[in-house]
């Protein structure tokens, strides 16, 4: 565990989760994998938080899971966005954005004054 | 998925769980091993990357949304089996609160059939009942014919009134002769209530005439009982009282104008003279409300339309008023606040049964206190705890409800037969959707009142101290509590108690009232003599007459008298009279309970006279009117009781004076209980030879019989009957009574109330004992160390006793202080609901409250004797 990582913040998970199972079809492990990647390894991802966000996610029914064969021909649990998840998905990524723009701006002027 | 599938596929969703994290373990596994790991090290780090298989899995648990159900259902779960561990503690907890919440739903079964439930016919709360009411009167009279059909064509505020009055006579075909129950109604009365018929048709208006065509209704059961309910009824003959009706109708089954009645006759075709006369108040009204018109306009109307009539018919209506009330308020009368005492007194019942399973349960969870200071060590949450416990007082409650439920459905059916005489709407109390939902949460509410103070005495801090500290010790706060729950169960069975107390003293009282007669030995009966021996006045006197001498001649019969009213049976008869000759104003006159008898009816009913003589074959019509008074009319109206020789006006009898030839004792008419409180307080005789031929056939219709006997009364009926169907097979006797069984009728409500108070007083006694012993066990049983101490330092076993005593008289007294004052409520509210009731005498409060005291005292020495008994070497080395 590198100290250049860090931590998700609060409530970011779930926004993540949908981003990426917006692109199709993904498997719990996929998610925990494609989060890495993306992030190159800067976000930990806390991977024993994962699953129950999932589980909160489906039950709010912004996911919809099926048991599908992978390519390697095991089972696995696929994860979907449903039309309320996508929704979901566009009103935090606005407000995400909103957010890290203000956030930013704030951060620049400390910078200049500084 | 919706919650309730999550939950019950459970397992299906365990196991996609397991499924789910292994696949990722796996492939986080073979991802690792691809980077050149060993099998062996891959798996532990993918595992390590997880943090906690279990974790997880708790926290998807968790994210599922249906973790409090879970954890009720494992509560309930423990909660039963720890209920089984200890199965005499429940079975006294769910008996307990069985009895209570059982006798609880009887009650309110019954109160919401009675009380609650609309009456059973459409838009019933649109139907209102009206009445004549004056100063003098009250609001109980019915009204005139005339006033019926002013109302009837002038009124606005009501869609439809109808009107009905007793009636009944002797049915002689098709069949054997048999004297039936009628009513006379007026041809909207159906539609007003909004009953169809079971067959055929109401009566048409043109029928409701005096020339109209002889048509009848009968009832259900007649045309069951006369036709074996063939359809074919409609359309043939009946013979009603010597004339040929057609019957038109079968009115539904269950159909009843304040009792089912066998035939229905139009109310127009009746041509007595009383039809004729406005201040003949004998009607019955019945009315459905316009539409969006309040009862509130109707009064108003019908004030006005009173108010018009006095004007118009000063003799008669003059003073007169009008009510309408709701219909359903007027079936249930008087027995209302008779069914809300008794749900209070059963509430308090319940009440008692709670605060005795709470002391139980506070007993255990004192004993359980390392236990749930355990768990609090172990993680669980206060909140947790709590809702733990109380899940468990739940269970108790609803397993009681349960049981109580079966109880109220075995004893609701026996209660409503114990009902002193016929309980308004009786027949239609049954359990439905209202009942399970009150016993429901009854059951819940009680659990809550009962599991509340111990589940808050769940351990959240000084956790150390309470797993240290051996179990045995009581802290003083559990002991207050305790102490709490002995009082108020006291107090309650006190106001029980003495509430059973003043309804024996009183009815004890009541019964050793002089009823006014000699009730022993004489039998009544109602007399209906063949319809053919009345058509002319002279045929219906010499009827009579044949009628008395034939009764005489049945052997073990004393003497005979006819009368038209029975004191303490249905029946009156209430007219205005004054002592001079100008009348006072109408509706304005002192009244008198008018009775006619024949002259040996003193004798047989064995009422005292006091001055004078009473009637004599020679008193008759064309001799001088004479009336016979009781001893209250005479003070009344003379101040005294010697005036033989006085006269006595009264309207009915026209403008000549009455004589007034003898003075009697007063006979307690309306009951032993209620005579004193009844508004009509004075009473007058006139004979019935003196009857005038134009009311000879309406009065012979409602004569009664009574007769004094050497033998046991009721064994001379059949030899009456025989007698009187020889002279002419249509006419019997019915409904005989004795004297005696009318006097204990009488008193039937003060007897039930008496019985189940003095039931619930001794239920109340006996769980108020049994709580005290078993909190006063339990406290001594936790004081066996103290105990020990002191006997080491020297007290001896009269002083422990002395202690533990002490310790119980002092709830006991606090109890019986707040529970005498409970009482003195309780009893002013009997005072004002059952009449007959003297105020709480400060004996009966005496007595009462000592009955509980030794009872209670009993209860708490055994515990305190076995205090007394510690072996103090073994009490110490138990610390």
């Amino acid at each position: 565990m590198s100290p250049a990582k860090s931590d998700l913040p609060q409530g970011t998970l779930d926004l993540l989760i949908l981003k990426i199972a917006a692109l199709g079809p993904v498997h719990g492990y996929g998610i925990a994998q494609r989060l890495q990647q993306i992030s190159r390894d800067v976000v930990q991802v806390p991977q024993g938080s994962l699953y129950p966000a999932l589980h909160r996610l489906e039950n709010r029914g912004l996911l919809a899971a099926d048991w599908k064969e992978t390519e390697t021909g095991r089972e696995a649990k696929f994860y979907r966005l449903t039309r309320k998840g996508r929704a979901q998905l566009e009103t935090e990524t606005a407000s995400w954005r909103r957010l890290s723009e203000a956030i930013g701006l704030i951060l620049r002027i400390g910078e200049g004054s500084a | 998925m919706s919650w309730w599938q999550r939950l019950l596929r459970r397992k299906q969703m365990e196991e996609q769980l397991d499924r789910e994290l292994r696949f990722h373990l796996d492939q986080h596994a073979a991802d690792l091993a691809a980077r050149g790991l060993s099998p062996d090290q891959a798996r532990r780090q993918a595992r390590l990357a997880l943090g906690g298989e279990e974790q997880v899995k708790e926290l998807c648990r968790d994210a599922r949304g249906t973790r409090w159900l879970e954890d009720l259902w494992q509560d309930t779960r423990y909660a039963s089996r720890t209920l089984r561990q200890r199965p005499s503690f429940a079975a006294v907890a769910i008996l307990t609160l069985a009895l209570g919440i059982g006798a609880t739903t009887v009650m309110f079964t019954v109160i919401n059939s009675v009380l609650l439930k609309p009456l059973a016919y459409p838009h019933s709360e649109r139907l209102v009942a009206l009445h004549v009411q004056t100063e003098k009167l009250g609001d109980t009279w019915g009204f005139s014919y005339p006033d019926f059909l002013d109302c009837r064509r002038d009124n606005r505020t009501l869609a439809l009134l109808g009107a009905w009055t007793y009636g009944g006579g002797t049915v002689s075909q098709p069949g054997e002769p048999e004297y039936v129950d009628g009513r006379d109604i007026s041809s909207e009365l159906f539609s007003v209530l909004g009953v169809p018929l079971l067959k055929g048709r109401a009566f048409l208006p043109q029928e409701d005439q005096p020339a109209g065509r002889r048509v009848i209704i009968i009832s259900y059961g007649f045309w069951q009982r006369r036709f074996g309910g063939n359809p074919e009824a409609i359309g043939t003959s009946l013979v009603f009282e010597g004339k040929p009706y057609t019957i038109v109708g079968i009115a539904p089954a269950g159909f009843q104008l304040e009792g089912e009645a066998d035939v229905l006759t139009p109310l127009g075709q009746n041509t007595e003279v009383r039809t004729e006369n406005r201040a003949a108040r004998f009607i019955h009204l019945l009315g459905r409300l316009r539409p969006h018109v309040s009862l509130t306009e109707a009064q108003a109307e019908f004030a006005v339309l009173s108010s018009r009539l006095a004007k118009q018919y000063p003799r008669s209506n003059a003073n007169l008023g009008m009510t309408t009330r709701p219909l359903r308020q007027e079936l249930v009368g008087d027995v209302r606040p008779t069914l809300w005492m008794l749900l209070g007194s059963v509430g308090i019942l319940l009440l008692i049964a709670c605060a005795n399973v709470a002391s139980l349960l506070l007993a255990r969870a004192v004993s359980r206190q390392r236990e749930l200071a355990m768990r609090v060590a172990l993680g669980a949450g206060r909140a947790r705890l709590v809702r733990q416990c109380l899940t468990e007082s739940a269970v108790l409650g609803l397993s009681g409800g349960v049981f109580g439920l079966l109880l109220a459905v075995l004893a609701t059916h026996p209660f409503l037969a114990l009902w002193p005489g016929s309980l308004p709407r009786a027949d239609e109390v049954r359990l439905d959707w209202h009942v399970l939902f009150f016993a429901l949460a009854v059951s819940l509410a009680t659990g809550l009142l009962f599991g509340l103070a111990p589940a808050l005495r769940a351990p959240h801090r000084e956790l150390e101290h309470a797993l240290r500290a051996a179990a045995r010790t009581v802290s003083g706060g559990s002991r207050r509590l305790h102490s709490a729950f002995i009082i108020s169960e006291i107090a309650l069975a006190v106001v029980l108690l003495v509430s059973a107390g003043l309804l024996g003293r009183s009815l004890l009282r009541l019964s050793s009232l002089d009823p006014g007669l000699n009730v022993s030995n004489v039998l009544t009966a109602h007399v209906a003599l063949s319809p053919s021996a009345l058509a002319t006045p002279t045929q219906a006197r010499a009827a009579w007459q044949n009628f008395l001498e034939r009764a005489r001649r049945v052997p073990g019969v004393h003497s005979v008298a006819l009368a038209d009213i029975i004191p303490m049976r249905t029946g009156e008869n209430v007219l205005g009279y004054s002592t001079t000759v100008v009348p006072p104003p109408a509706n304005q006159a002192p009244l008198a309970l008018a009775s006619t008898v024949t002259p040996d009816y003193l004798r047989v009913m064995g009422i005292k006279l006091l001055h004078g003589r009473f009637f004599t074959n020679e008193d008759r019509l064309g001799s001088p009117a004479v009336v016979v008074i009781d001893e209250n009319l005479a003070r009344h109206a003379f101040g005294r009781t010697d005036l033989v020789g006085k006269q006595l006006w009264s309207r009915a009898f026209g403008p000549a004076p009455l004589q007034v030839i003898g003075v009697v004792g007063h006979v307690r008419h309306w009951g032993l209980a209620d005579d004193e409180q009844s508004r009509v307080q004075d009473q007058l005789y006139y004979p019935f030879a003196q009857v005038p031929d134009h009311l000879l056939s309406l009065f012979s219709s409602f004569m009664s019989v009574a007769v004094r006997t050497d033998v046991a009364p009721l064994s001379v009926v059949e030899a009456l009957r025989r007698e009187e169907r020889a002279a002419s097979p249509d006419q019997t006797l019915y409904e005989p009574r004795t004297m005696q069984q009318l006097v204990s009728a009488s008193l039937a409500r003060q007897r039930f109330l008496l019985l189940l108070f003095g039931v619930f007083a001794g239920l109340a006694l006996a769980l108020a004992c049994i709580g005290i012993y078993g909190v006063l066990s339990y406290l001594t049983s936790q004081r066996v160390p103290e105990m020990g101490v002191r006997m080491a330092l020297g007290a001896n076993a009269a002083e422990v006793l002395r202690l533990v005593l002490r310790q119980s008289l002092a709830m006991i007294f606090a109890g019986i202080c707040a529970g005498a004052l409970g009482a003195l409520g309780a009893a002013r509210i009997m005072l004002r609901l059952v009449p007959g009731i003297r105020p709480l005498e400060p004996a009966t409060l005496l007595v009462m409250t000592s009955v509980l005291l030794i009872a209670a005292l009993s209860a708490s020495f055994l515990p305190a004797r076995r205090a007394s008994r510690v072996d103090p070497m073994n009490a110490l080395r138990q610390e």
